[in-house]
């Protein structure tokens, strides 16, 4: 048997004394489209913070494919050592943010070829042509010289999941990249979405509030509250028949909201 | 040269005569700084336009201009046109006026910041215009101007040893004067340095606290672990 | 005509040093306010504390008593400066420390979210701070930046009283000797607006330079 691409040991992490996840265990085999649900402040957030290194935890341990990412021995080394071991860890990782986190000061293009070239040493003509590529298949190339600013929020998002994709990841976190987009834009975001999930075998991870699409793009739903997995299985169990009190409560608000709308 | 102790004691009382006079003329600046600038906030308002950019052009001289060339200025060239001031006048005159330039637009930014639903509603309860600056719009504009101007006073009062170029025997000028006659600069000077920093940095760091208390202050970043 | 009227070119000459003691201390200036505001911003506290110590000494004693500490008193312990030395290291010293907040200040205003899509595009610490951090905060600061550079300006009027030959001391120089103060010290405020009008001028110009632009480089 494979080792998971994502596995998750009985991690607790702590925002001052509130613990965010209080002793979560899970895994994502390679190429799984995981969705993670729950209400805001069930720590699913934090699940994409912690693998993309920007949360530490507090007991537990995180490890992508066999390898550790965080456990609480890494808080002795020294930064030095520390940045360098995680900079090996985040080569398998890419992150897709609520709020795009686009640079501002740079062109879309340049916003998608700097980490390549950076991080993986292609020469401009190769990652121009990478990210042509990632443009084009988001819809976005005819936009490659222009700045943020002039996008629409739909279209930042299209060369945020560019931008992380032309890092060739093995595992994508999409964090709620929808709900910062006025509600006719979101379907574009989701498009993209839905075409990537056909043609590559990426693991991704994804917390979202778009029950609908949760549905149709994942493999498995956690369905979080408290720090903790209430209930799990293929989304059309959880969503059709969930089991538990707890699941049924918060899709039937989920369900009440969209009606109201 | 070592460090002469009773040498430093001896000159204590010297020092502290200049101390009072450096104190007196920083309080009398701070206050023409403050009412001034309030002047010219207002009436950087409430003028029309050439009025406006006369007292903006005026207002960008002052502050363009080194405040000891303007110490010079005040004290010997103003006699010409008949205007005699005692040195200590002249040096409180400037240092106010000087300082006015930067006051001024801690009172421009705070007035701007006040609502403007205040102003209207003012002429809705027929409040007359002195009315509605006194009881309505200052008590809003000035609380969050104080650490600002806090540190303007500390400013003035640490520009005060310049006073001493026009004869002004304040603390620098009393400094200057033992160290001229006994040849000795390093007690004088030393001891006048460590005065502005006992009075400035406690203020300094007692007006940062204001800020962060009463500002508006940002909490963003809970570390930063950039580099 | 008043008899200082024939001294105006030697006073004018003055100019040339102001503007070299505002080049050289402006210099001096940028160093210490990137060396100092980024050491404020360590994880070291044995970085952060001196860093400290040195912003607030500078901040919190006068200038003209900082500059006849280091012209008289320094040589006491066998450090000699020329005036020259004194002033552009006071000048420098001094306005680094007013600047060392405003770097600090544009670094920490930046949003933490740029910080963290560094981290996620697995950028290095160079990296990061080289083509993402950097050319977004110093936008931020030139604008201050530019007032700093007028204050500057101003204050190297002050090394006149260590008989540095600026446009200052030959203004006072003149008045001493014609007796004429009113043509000196009006030409000198002129030609100190002039030079603090093209200053600024000349950083919002670079600011307006360092805005995206299309196809930038930045």
């Amino acid at each position: 048997m494979t080792a998971p691409m994502v596995h998750f040991a009985d991690v607790r992490k702590l925002y001052g004394a509130h613990p965010v996840l209080d002793g979560l265990s899970f895994s994502v085999s390679p190429g799984e489209k995981l969705a993670l649900i729950g209400a805001s402040g069930s720590g699913k957030t934090t699940i994409l913070r912690i693998l993309m290194t920007l949360e530490e935890i507090e007991g537990g341990s995180v490890a992508i494919q066999g390898s550790p990412l965080w456990n609480p021995g890494m808080a002795k080394l020294s930064t030095r050592q520390r940045e360098t071991q995680l900079h090996e860890m985040r080569r398998n990782i890419g992150m897709v943010f609520q709020q795009f986190n686009l640079f501002p000061h740079m062109t879309v293009l340049r916003n998608v070829t700097l980490a390549p070239m950076l991080t993986q040493g292609l020469s401009q003509a190769a990652a121009k042509v990478l990210a042509m590529e990632l443009l084009d298949m988001v819809g976005m190339a005819h936009k490659a010289h222009a700045l943020p600013a002039e996008l629409s929020g739909g279209q930042k998002q299209r060369v945020a999941i560019a931008r992380a994709l032309a890092l060739k990841p093995k595992v994508m976190l999409f964090d709620e990249v929808t709900s910062a987009l006025d509600p006719e834009l979101v379907e574009e975001v989701l498009n993209v979405m839905r075409k990537l999930a056909v043609e590559t075998d990426m693991t991704m991870l994804l917390v979202t509030h778009e029950m609908s699409f949760a549905r149709d793009f994942a493999d498995r739903v956690l369905f979080l509250d408290g720090g903790r997995i209430v209930e799990e299985g293929p989304p059309k169990d959880i969503f059709s028949n969930p089991q538990q009190e707890r699941t049924k409560q918060f899709l039937h608000k989920i369900v009440a909201a969209g009606l109201s709308l | 040269m070592e460090w002469d102790w009773s040498f430093a004691l001896e000159i204590i009382p010297l020092l502290a005569q200049g101390v009072k006079i450096t104190v007196y003329a920083g309080l009398l600046a701070s206050a023409l700084a403050m009412l001034t600038g309030l002047g010219i906030a207002i009436l950087r308002r409430s003028a029309g336009p050439v009025m406006g950019s006369v007292v903006r052009f005026g207002v960008g001289f002052v502050r363009g201009t080194p405040l000891l060339v303007q110490l010079y200025f005040t004290f010997y060239v103003l006699p010409d046109v008949g205007i005699y001031l005692s040195p200590l006048a002249a040096g409180v005159i400037t240092l106010g006026i000087h300082y006015s330039t930067y006051t001024s637009e801690v009172y421009r930014a705070g007035i701007d910041n006040v609502d403007r639903g205040l102003w209207e509603a003012a002429k809705a309860l027929n409040l007359t215009r002195p009315q509605t600056w006194w009881y309505v719009i200052l008590p809003q504009a000035v609380p969050p101007m104080l650490p600002a101007l806090g540190n303007y006073i500390v400013a003035m009062f640490k520009e005060t040893p310049l006073l001493s170029v026009i004869t002004v025997i304040e603390l620098m000028g009393e400094a200057r004067i033992i160290a001229n006659i006994h040849y000795r600069y390093l007690e004088p000077m030393t001891m006048v340095g460590l005065f502005f920093l006992a009075v400035s940095v406690p203020s300094v760091i007692a007006l940062q606290y204001l800020e962060k208390r009463y500002g508006v202050a940002q909490k963003r970043h809970r570390t930063m672990a950039i580099f | 005509m008043p008899p200082s009227i024939e001294f105006l070119p030697i006073i004018l000459a003055g100019a040339i040093l102001t503007i070299e003691l505002t080049l050289m201390g402006g210099i001096l200036a940028l160093v210490v306010a990137f060396v100092v505001g980024f050491a404020r911003l360590a994880n070291s506290a044995w970085l952060r504390s001196p860093a400290r110590i040195f912003m607030e000494f500078f901040r919190g004693s006068s200038m003209l008593v900082q500059l006849f500490w280091a012209y008289f008193v320094l040589p006491l312990a066998g450090v000699s400066l020329t005036p020259l030395q004194a002033g552009v290291l006071i000048l420098g010293l001094n306005s680094g420390a007013y600047m060392s907040e405003i770097v600090r200040g544009a670094m920490l205003a930046l949003p933490r979210e740029q910080f963290e899509a560094c981290i996620a595009l697995n950028l290095g610490r160079w990296e990061r701070l080289r083509y993402v951090l950097l050319p977004q905060a110093l936008r931020l600061m030139i604008p201050p930046f530019s007032n700093s550079a007028v204050e500057l300006l101003k204050s190297t009027s002050v090394v006149s009283l260590i008989s540095l030959s600026d446009m200052t001391f030959r203004a006072q120089t003149v008045r001493a000797q014609t007796g004429d103060a009113s043509v000196p010290f009006t030409t000198i405020l002129v030609v100190y607006f002039v030079l603090a009008t093209i200053l600024s001028s000349l950083l919002n110009s670079v600011e307006r330079r360092l805005r995206p632009t299309k196809g930038g480089r930045t």
